[in-house]
């Protein structure tokens, strides 16, 4: 039965040329080459413009972005702990809010934005994301995700690809993978879990063009608690030349490894529909990064698997690993 | 013809009011803009009364249920950041677990309030009164006290704002009640006007380091041996400028309250001819007062300092309250295990703050009323006849003296 997707009205940026040319994440960082977590930052930025404040949390987008007085932020940004970036969102609308309401500052829309990495958002911080998703106050978070704790020299997070090298995860004689988690499904974990959270989505910074920017502009335009994951090649972590980090975006999508997606009060609009438009195989982004090279054909064909699963098998593809659909499976 | 200047007026009503509802009543009168709220025994009733002062529209705020005290902590400093002035507050492991939070708020040098009802460290779990969760914050940057009536709670709150916000200060402030005899014990507390209240408290004002778009600032970025100890540097500076502010802020309440406070930072009882002292933090006060009152009819010169703030810490005020007596017995409801003579945490800033005096009492160092264990008038009756004691003490004796232990 076809459902009525919610119309969302919002300033969307329709071709490149049409982007802003102002900038509000500028110089003064430190970066890596090929940094799409870097990328991140600058879009969106980008698109929501100068009325807003930022918190970061702890990670390598404070440690890289933010040393002492040579802040690349145009907007006001604050730093706050790894595992508070929903209680800062949470704060600074709060104050905003209660100071608007009281007369004390004008009331205008000001856009309140806590990034987070994995690290913060996926493991330390989630509960207080939760709480922030719970709320009632406009606010986006923002998930980068590089895959480690790449500000720590690169170390295994909940949101590391299975089979990935990492400091924390090394090859060796006896174990050949030390990372056997799959990758926490964050998303939709966040969006099944807080149903009056309006929008959901995934990105990438870079692929396809305008797409993360535009989700920006729409979480902020639906308001109330919004997230936002986006998938962050990262030249040094997942060791690869820095050139390619926008293709290895690519790739990841293609392979359908990281599914592009927004969920719109509860309907899952595909935004790169890696199924329909034909799985390139996963090998093809694997084999790319150093951080799989000590992996078998044994061990890309089950990733491959994993990923097939994904995609056939879960109720809603790539998505929501339920499988049992909307009966209870026999016992 | 004399005028007759109209008097506003002052108070609004007298109330009957447990601690924890006293402090609810400072938050009100102090406009506070957000609270954070996250249940543990014994603070939580302040944020039960918060609810429902919000619920009946007496207070304009925002009132959010965290999810940990974390989230709490961070919430009100965040909230802060962007000049809003807010509250939150917490008991023992609760306190602890947003310690995180509570270090940054120091170092961001921002201003919300906090109630601590004191409780003991897990484990094993109990409810009753410690104090090691509020002083664990005593070095971190942090305004500290202690209220011992539920009237001194509520004229806290509005002090304790005053200080923390004023320009020369601005730290958060942890104002600290012993959980159970005062969070949850009556009494009739005196409520200010609103008028007055605002002629005492002006609005919180964070200046050009407010986060705002207008105001485009980056706070708290990356340093490294560069700038961390000029920053450090800063902090430590205001925590010196706080003891005159504490003090201004004293006279001021004074001027427009009417002489309520001697002095700022600790009380003294009987003390003008004592010589054996007893000295401690909240609500200890109150057996240790009848106990000076009965040894005083046997004609003992006994007196007691009720400690009201611990940071910053009344250096030259102790020592000139201190300095002349015989012999000084330190009550710490908290403990320190392992730290110089084995002794509590108080005695050791108490013994190093006489320690230059060419001629210094005694010290002797009670630990007593653990996991909200009764310090009785009997108990402290005992302190006094230690304390008394304590300058024929043998090198090698024992500083330190259990209270009311089972042996």
């Amino acid at each position: 039965m076809a459902t009525q997707l919610p119309v969302v009205d919002y300033e969307k940026i329709k071709n490149v040329h049409a982007t802003p040319l102002e900038e509000f994440y500028t110089s003064g960082h430190r970066t890596c080459q090929g940094c799409e977590s870097a990328m991140v930052m600058r879009d969106f930025a980008k698109a929501t413009g100068p009325r807003t404040v930022v918190t970061g949390a702890t990670g390598c987008m404070y440690v890289a972005n933010t040393s002492y007085l040579t802040t690349p932020w145009i907007v006001p940004w604050m730093h706050t702990q790894l595992g508070a970036g929903g209680a800062s969102a949470v704060g600074m609308a709060a104050g905003l809010r209660a100071l608007m309401r009281k007369g004390r500052i004008p009331k205008e829309k000001i856009n309140v934005i806590n990034f987070s990495g994995d690290l913060g958002a996926a493991d330390m911080g989630v509960g207080g994301i939760s709480g922030a998703l719970q709320s009632d106050y406009d606010l986006l978070i923002i998930m980068y995700d590089n895959e480690s704790a790449a500000n720590t020299d690169i170390q295994a997070t909940g949101s590391t690809t299975y089979g990935a090298q990492t400091t924390f995860t090394p090859p060796g004689s006896k174990h050949r993978i030390m990372q056997r988690r799959w990758k926490k499904n964050i998303a939709p974990m966040l969006a099944v879990g807080h149903p009056t959270c309006r929008y959901v989505a995934t990105a990438s910074a870079t692929f396809p063009a305008l797409d993360f920017m535009n989700k920006v502009r729409k979480a902020l335009a639906i308001g109330g608690p919004t997230f936002i994951h986006t998938f962050d090649p990262c030249p040094k972590g997942w060791d690869f030349h820095p050139k390619y980090s926008r293709e290895l975006g690519e790739l990841g999508i293609k392979s359908g490894i990281f599914p592009l997606y927004e969920i719109i009060d509860g309907h899952v609009v595909y935004t790169y529909d890696a199924q329909k438009k034909g799985r390139i195989p996963v090998r093809e982004y694997l084999e790319k990064q150093g951080r799989f090279a000590h992996l078998i054909d044994e061990d890309v064909e089950h990733i491959q698997r994993m990923v097939d699963s994904m995609w056939q098998e879960w109720e809603v593809p790539g998505v929501a690993p339920f499988k049992a659909g909307l009966s209870v499976a026999a016992t | 013809m004399a005028t007759v200047l109209e008097q506003p007026q002052i108070w609004a009503k007298e109330l009957l009011l447990n601690g924890c509802q006293a402090v609810a009543q400072g938050v009100k009168l102090a406009d506070v803009d957000v609270i954070a709220a996250y249940p543990i025994r014994p603070y939580t009733e302040v944020m039960d009364a918060l609810s429902k002062i919000i619920a009946d529209g007496e207070l304009d705020s925002e009132y959010i249920v965290a999810d940990s005290e974390h989230s709490q902590f961070e919430i009100v400093k965040h909230a802060s950041s962007v000049g809003a002035r807010a509250f939150a507050g917490s008991s023992g492991t609760g306190w602890m677990y947003g310690f995180e939070a509570l270090v940054v708020t120091a170092t961001d040098r921002l201003s919300p309030l906090f109630l601590v009802g004191n409780r003991a460290l897990d484990d094993p779990g109990a409810f009753g009164v410690e104090h090691n969760d509020a002083l664990a914050v005593r070095d971190m940057g942090w305004l500290l006290c202690w209220a011992s009536t539920a009237q001194e709670a509520l004229e806290h709150v509005l002090i304790g704002y005053r200080i923390a916000e004023d320009n020369r200060v601005r730290m958060p402030m942890a104002l600290a009640m012993d959980g159970a005899f005062l969070t949850h014990s009556q009494h009739m507390v005196k409520l200010p006007t609103q008028e007055a209240v605002q002629r005492f408290l002006p609005p919180y004002d964070l200046g050009n380091r407010r986060m705002h778009p207008d105001n485009p600032v980056s706070i708290a970025p990356q340093v490294n041996e560069d700038w961390v100890m000029e920053l450090r540097r800063q902090n430590w500076e205001a925590a010196r400028r706080a003891k005159d502010v504490v003090a201004q802020a004293y006279k001021e309440y004074n001027e427009i309250f009417g002489n309520r406070y001697v002095s700022p930072y600790f009380d003294e009882f009987m003390t003008e001819d004592a010589e054996v002292v007893l000295i401690g933090l909240g609500a200890v006060a109150m057996p240790a007062r009848t106990a000076v009152r009965r040894l005083r009819n046997q004609g003992k010169k006994v007196g007691y300092v009720n400690l009201r703030w611990f940071r910053p810490f009344p250096t030259e005020e102790l020592r000139a309250a201190l300095g002349r007596m015989k012999a000084v017995g330190v009550i710490d409801r908290d403990f320190a295990h392992g730290s110089p003579d084995s002794g509590g945490i108080v005695v050791h800033d108490i013994r190093s703050c006489l320690y230059p005096l060419t001629t210094r009492p005694a010290i002797a160092n009670f630990i007593g009323g653990l996991g909200g264990r009764d310090i009785s008038i009997e108990d402290c009756i005992r302190m006094f006849e230690v304390t008394a004691q304590a300058p024929n003490r043998a090198p090698g004796d024992e500083l330190v003296t259990w209270i009311g232990l089972r042996e």
